[in-house]
This record gives structure tokens, sequence and C-alpha cells, in this order.
């Protein structure tokens, strides 16, 4: 009995094709699109009664800012939010793809989400995706269980801290962290230090810039401080302002009317019986 | 034997943006004060500007270290010629040595972009815009460096310039006065650190008139 000639596709398994075509295509010259990076400033830490978040509003695309106030800190749950860095696609679309699943999953159980369901979920999906979904995440929410705070890296790895920063600025943001931190910080000592923390990273990190947000979540609800502080105002402006006049030159003007591309032709021929 | 390449660079980029205007009567150079690497502030306070002559200063972005070196070896011909010649070089001579010292270094090139603003033997302002191994024209207005894609396009909106190919050559200088030309530098500036992460933290301003050279600094953006 001979061998089938036909090759069947593997069933199950991840597909590598599409890697190879890639390389293929990057070595003829091809280059895929650039992405929106936030190098970012992201921290979170425990205080007393919760967890505060924290994030810059930077987004960049190589040097240039792309949007001076965008929003880093992702809604998860009504007691659970997280702050992302990285591609901003990625971090958007895996905080809305794992906060449908949490909204689900209370449908079902009928009870509060867990800060460790998120967890789970998230790091599970960037576990498959073996780190080319970019995201890299700071969670934090008060559940049944307490405050809880946790990191999560591109390739799935999780930490959980008392204090946490990632990002570009995670550096500046951890130097402050790791010189003031102490356990049991009010609320209003707790957001002093956040700010700090991340003021820290938008002027001494590029990557990172513009305005702080704030989110601080406790039992009795969360908190959510956009543009808590805005350190960055335009620094000067022309008081007599510009215009800009010169329209553009008109060089020739030339106009085609649409042509009739389907002719009608009136009193045809009755349809044959 | 297999091959060995460097698997290191000799250069850096180290940002920051200059611009220059030149007027009938007036230069003004300028440049931001933000030396970076990669993501990070080396300082927030290093000047890009030098003076070569009583009446030329050369802004430098690109790789500060090759920017240093190039600024002591045009100082170092300068005192020869005052030695020889007994007088300032003028901007214009100037111009052209720093070509010849740029072209100098055409296979391990300086990386830097400079432009030259200064006034000519006439006392009308001149501004001289370069590439990093010595291309030079001499125009009425010049931007380089990392915010220079969102500097230029404004600058042209504002002050238009006649064509070089134009016969007769037309004068190329700006028809604003000082402190219109200082206050356009101001706007530009404050624009490009909005959008520009390598430009920021201070703005150093040199006009250069009958009365001398005159230095103002303002504040940027500083995240």
């Amino acid at each position: 009995m001979s061998k089938s000639v036909v090759e069947m596709p593997p069933k199950g398994g991840f597909s590598f094709d599409l890697c190879k075509r890639n390389e293929m295509l990057s070595k003829k010259g091809v280059n895929p699109p650039s992405f929106r990076k936030t190098g970012t400033t992201i921290v979170g830490l425990i205080f007393q009664d919760g967890v505060i978040l924290g994030a810059d509003t930077r987004a960049t695309e190589g040097p240039i800012v792309c949007d001076k106030n965008c929003e880093k800190i992702h809604y998860m749950a009504p007691n659970i939010y997280c702050c992302g860095a990285g591609t901003a696609a990625d971090t958007e679309a895996v905080t809305d793809m794992v906060s449908s699943q949490l909204q689900l999953h209370r449908y079902h159980t009928g009870r509060e989400s867990r800060v460790v369901t998120a967890l789970t979920l998230l790091k599970r999906h960037l576990f498959n995706y073996q780190g080319y979904v970019s995201a890299a995440l700071v969670l934090g929410g008060v559940d049944v269980t307490g405050p809880h705070l946790h990191t999560i890296y591109p390739h799935g790895s999780t930490d959980t801290l008392p204090f946490a920063t990632m990002g570009s600025g995670s550096l500046a943001a951890m130097a402050v962290f790791e010189s003031k931190y102490r356990e049991g910080l009010t609320r209003d000592e707790g957001i002093a230090l956040v700010t700090e923390a991340i003021c820290s990273g938008i002027f001494n990190d590029l990557g990172s810039g513009s305005n702080v947000d704030v989110c601080v979540i406790t039992k009795a609800g969360k908190e959510y401080l956009r543009n808590h502080l805005q350190p960055n105002p335009r620094t000067y402006t022309s008081s007599k302002g510009y215009s800009f006049p010169k329209k553009t030159e008109v060089l020739l003007t030339k106009i085609t009317p649409l042509k009739e591309k389907v002719e009608i032709i009136e009193g045809g021929d009755a349809m044959e019986e | 034997m297999t091959k060995q390449q460097a698997n290191w660079s000799p250069y850096d980029n180290n940002g920051g943006s200059c611009v220059a205007i030149a007027g009938a009567d007036y230069c003004v150079v300028a440049a931001d004060t933000r030396m970076s690497t990669g993501y990070n502030i080396l300082t927030r306070d290093y000047s890009k500007l030098c003076k070569l002559a009583d009446k030329c200063v050369m802004a430098s972005s690109g790789f500060q270290a090759d920017v240093k070196a190039l600024q002591k070896h045009l100082a170092a011909r300068h005192l020869i010629y005052q030695h020889q010649h007994n007088k300032q070089m003028s901007c214009p001579a100037m111009a052209q040595l720093l070509s010849n010292t740029l072209y100098y270094k055409r296979f391990f090139p300086y990386y830097s972009f400079n432009v030259l603003g200064g006034l000519d033997n006439e006392g009308k302002g001149c501004v001289f815009t370069y590439d990093a191994v010595g291309s030079y024209e001499k125009v009425g207005y010049s931007s380089l460096g990392s915010g220079s894609t969102l500097i230029m396009p404004f600058l042209d909106n504002q002050l238009k310039s006649p064509s070089p190919l134009l016969l007769p050559a037309q004068d190329a200088v700006t028809p604003l006065v000082e402190a219109e030309a200082v206050d356009l530098v101001k706007t530009v500036f404050a624009s490009a650190s909005e959008r520009d992460i390598y430009t920021g933290d201070k703005l150093e301003i040199v006009v250069i008139n009958a009365d001398g050279i005159h230095r103002e600094y303002m504040d940027l953006r500083k995240d």
C-alpha cells in the first residue's frame, strides 16, 4: 500500500507560516508598519484602605509625541483597574477583552470579581502569545479577600507586590518608592507618593510626560482622579498670534463632468414570452 | 578567519534642535539646552551654541562629542588666522572653513548638524546651513536637529524665501524686524518641545547685530 501523497495540515498546535513569511519580507526590506508605543510610567501601591494606581499621559511613536493626554488606567471591573504600558493597541485590547470576560463571570456567579481572576485571565492570554502581545501591566483592586496589587510582564509572568512600577519610566518611579514607601500609608500620603513617583518618570524619562492620572480603589468604591496634576503647561504663546494666510496656489483648473456609465435605452423591446 | 566587524558604534545621537534666522541688520541663532541619549536626559543645561568669531555663532545638534571636537578644531584654526592676519575671521570665511573641515572627514564624518549665523562684511545677517559632510548653502533661515521636521514647515510658511535658482540672485534675508524674529523663534521652540521628546528644558537665543552679541534664555517643557 502506498502512502498518501497529499500532506494534511497538522491538527492543533500553532502555525508559524506567517513568521517565515515575515522574516522573508523583512530580509527583502519590507518592514511592518510602526505602532503607537506608550513609552510610559505606570505605578501602583497598597495603602491602609486599598490600592492606588498612577500613570502619566504621554503616548509616543518613536521620538514624536502622538497623544499628549491619553488614558493609561483602564477599567477592568468596578473594583479593579489596570495600568498598561507597551503597545497601546495591545494594552487596550487585552484589558477590554478581560474586562468583558469578568463581566460575564459576574453575571454567571452573581458575585464581585476577584483580582486574582483578572490576573489569571490576563497572564493566560499573554502566555499564549509568547510575548508577542506586548502589554506590561500593573493590576490593582480590592475584593472580598482584601487589597491586591500585581505586575504582569508581556510573556505572562506575574508578581504580587506592595508597590510596583512598569514601563520605560519604571526605574525613575521605583527609585521614589524604594526610598519613601512604608506600610500603612494614609490615603493622602499614598496619593502624594504615587504622584511623586509618576512625576519622577515624567521629568526624567523621555518616553513619559504631560499629566498625572491617579485611581484610588477602596472597599467603599473607586475614585478616578483624571489629570490629578498638570505640571507641564505650554511655555510660550506669542502675544500677537500667528496666522497662515498663504493658501495653496491654484495652478490649473479643469472640470471633467461625470460620464454616464450605463446607457439607458428607452422604449426597448418588450420581454419575449 | 571570518571577517571581524565592529559590534559597537562610535556614534550616538544626543538630540536637540537648532534654528537660525537672518534679517537685514541682525541674525538670530537659537538652540534648546537638553542633551539626551535614548530615553535618558544627560543634562538639562548644555549649550549647543558656540561663538566662533566676533560676528559668527554656530549651533550644532547630533553627537555632542563630535561637536565638541569640531568646535575645538575651529577655535584653533581661528586663533592661527588671527595671528596670521591680525583680524577676526568674517562669517562667510568661517562658513567655508567649516565646510572644508567637515569634508576633510568625508569617510569618518563628524556626526554633527551645524547651522552658522552671523553678520557678513556689510553688516547684513547671514545664515549658512550644513549637512554632516560639509555640503553648505547660504539661506535666509534654517532649522536642524531632532525637531527640525516640526519647525521647518512653520518657518517656510511664515518666511517664504526666494528660490536660489533665480537670476539675478535674490536676497535671502527675511523681512522681519529683530523682535519679531525672536518671537518667532520662541514660538517654534515652544511648539517643537510639545511634540518632540528630544527638544526641551531651556531655549538659548543669541542675537548678533551691530551692537554685538546679546544672549537670552526662555524655559521650555521639562518632561
